[in-house]
């Protein structure tokens, strides 16, 4: 694929919620091998968006194009099937399950090419927990893992489905500044296998050691987008969303 | 309050073990907080930190090892006695009631309470987050996270607190809101309620407190002054990734 064609578009995307538009008019692109942050205030819209890449919303509003063509209206597993995996902010493992039968789950499904009976699945899933960093706790019951692996398996289960583009919803919040490291290893991995990353986070660390471009939405809008060391110095994002001390921090 | 003859603290852990049905998962814990003191718990996740935050809550047994709550011996209340006695919980994620109205979310911190003063607290409480005043009647569930944050916040001062324990104030919330929450607990404490910060961003946990316990497999294996710990090399490595 050429780099110029973008591999996700977002045109004036809108989403609202009764009188309320949760994304108002949302535009840009997502090149392929790209990896880019979504930041903004609690209620910027940030989640709604991802939900409406994923097809969890119908749009109110604009389009969504992936690779040339309209995805808007498509239901979630068929985006899911087209190569668009996601993780979600509160993570939903199968607590009965081990960790190995969790990730293999994603090997069944996911990309229509890339679906596949249950060894398969599961030699896949071995793959995939290696990349993650969670092969030594593969056969683990779910609710032996601490949180960032519960993060990490959340990922792998994306992974799993063998999406082209990979959409985290904040996977680094509550860990802490070394344990965010290691997760940002896990992203780095994932990514260099080929894979588009669209990330939301609230961690500055997280945006600035991983993220080629940071979108900034605030109220539903566009507020700022560029390189990360740029955005997080523009005096808007400072007032919306940073604040006055972690701006000083960032100085310092 | 605070002189080298060492007054009786607020909160007095002693060898406390406790844990879950496989085994302990806090080995011999010694803890104090003053009265009206801020202190910061910090570890890996994992650590045991939510596990201490319950045992001292009532939530989960003590199988060894003392708590007493100004000389009282409360190893073995239950937590609606804790809260009683002034042990207030804000647990990690909220926990609210989404379908139910952010004023019923935060009445129901004083549901123990049958005194006249409750409407009192609940403006108090307000006092402290303007930002909900006019958000009384809508569900707790469609609140943004920091709002959502304010009102679990609020629940559990709506107790009457002698010691409010706040766990993972800043999960999921926007740098901005984070300060914003923290110079609000750090007012809560000038008014004389104690605090227990429990916090993955270090930093932020270590600069609003006065004292800090850092723990690691179910151990506390550094306590002192907060800025003493932040300068810990061993801290700097393992937490605060520098």
């Amino acid at each position: 694929m050429s780099a110029a064609a973008a591999q996700l578009e977002l045109r004036s995307v809108t989403k609202r919620f009764g009188g309320v538009a949760a994304v108002d008019g949302v535009s840009f692109e997502v090149g392929a091998g790209d990896i880019i942050g979504i930041i903004g205030p609690n209620g910027a819209g940030k989640t709604t968006l991802l939900n409406c890449i994923s097809g969890v919303y119908r749009l109110d509003g604009g389009d969504i194009r992936w690779e040339g063509h309209s995805i808007a209206g498509m239901p979630p597993f068929r985006i899911a099937r087209l190569g668009i995996g996601r993780t979600f902010q509160i993570v939903r493992p199968f607590g009965s399950m081990t960790v190995r039968e969790n990730a293999a789950i994603g090997a069944l499904f996911g990309r229509e090419d890339a679906r596949r009976g249950p060894k398969e699945a599961f030699e896949a899933a071995d793959g995939v927990l290696e990349l993650v960093g969670l092969a030594a706790k593969a056969a683990l019951p779910v609710s032996a893992l601490t949180i960032p692996d519960r993060k990490r398996l959340e990922v792998a289960r994306a992974v799993a489905t063998r999406p082209h583009l990979l959409l985290l919803d904040e996977v680094m919040a509550g860990l802490n500044n070394v344990e965010i490291d290691e997760a940002l290893e896990m992203v780095r991995a994932v990514h260099a296998t080929g894979v588009t990353v669209l990330l939301i986070e609230h961690v500055m660390r997280v945006i600035i050691g991983v993220c080629r471009r940071a979108v900034v939405l605030e109220g539903g809008r566009v507020l700022a987008q560029g390189e990360p060391e740029v955005v997080l110095r523009d005096e808007r994002v400072i007032q919306a969303y940073l604040g006055e001390r972690y701006a000083k921090r960032l100085k310092a | 309050m605070r002189n080298a003859s060492k007054p009786e603290p607020l909160l007095q852990v002693r060898g406390l073990t406790a844990g879950f049905g496989a085994g302990p998962v806090l080995f011999g814990i010694d803890l104090d907080v003053g009265h009206a003191e801020l202190v910061a718990l910090v570890g890996a996740n994992g650590a045991g930190k939510s596990t201490l935050l319950g045992a001292m809550s009532g939530l989960i047994r003590a199988t060894a090892g003392t708590i007493t709550l100004g000389g009282e011996d409360v190893t073995h209340a239950r937590p609606e006695a804790l809260v009683r006695k002034g042990i207030a919980h804000v647990p990690q994620g909220r926990r609210l009631f989404g379908t139910m109205s952010v004023e019923k979310n935060l009445l129901l911190g004083a549901y123990l309470r049958h005194d006249r003063e409750v409407r009192d607290d609940l403006k108090r409480v307000l006092g402290h987050f303007p930002a909900l005043a006019d958000k009384l009647s809508r569900d707790a569930g469609t609140l943004s996270g920091g709002e959502q944050q304010m009102v679990a916040l609020g629940r559990g001062l709506m107790a009457r607190p002698k010691l409010l324990m706040v766990d993972e104030l800043s999960l999921g919330l926007a740098p901005k809101v984070v300060d914003h929450l923290i110079e609000v607990v750090q007012q809560i404490n000038r008014e004389g309620t104690a605090l227990i910060l429990v916090e993955q961003d270090v930093l932020v946990a270590l600069d609003a407190a006065s004292r800090a316990y850092v723990l690691e497999n179910g151990r506390v294996v550094l306590s002192g002054a907060a800025a003493e710990v932040k300068e810990d090399p061993g801290v700097r490595r393992a937490y605060l990734g520098l």
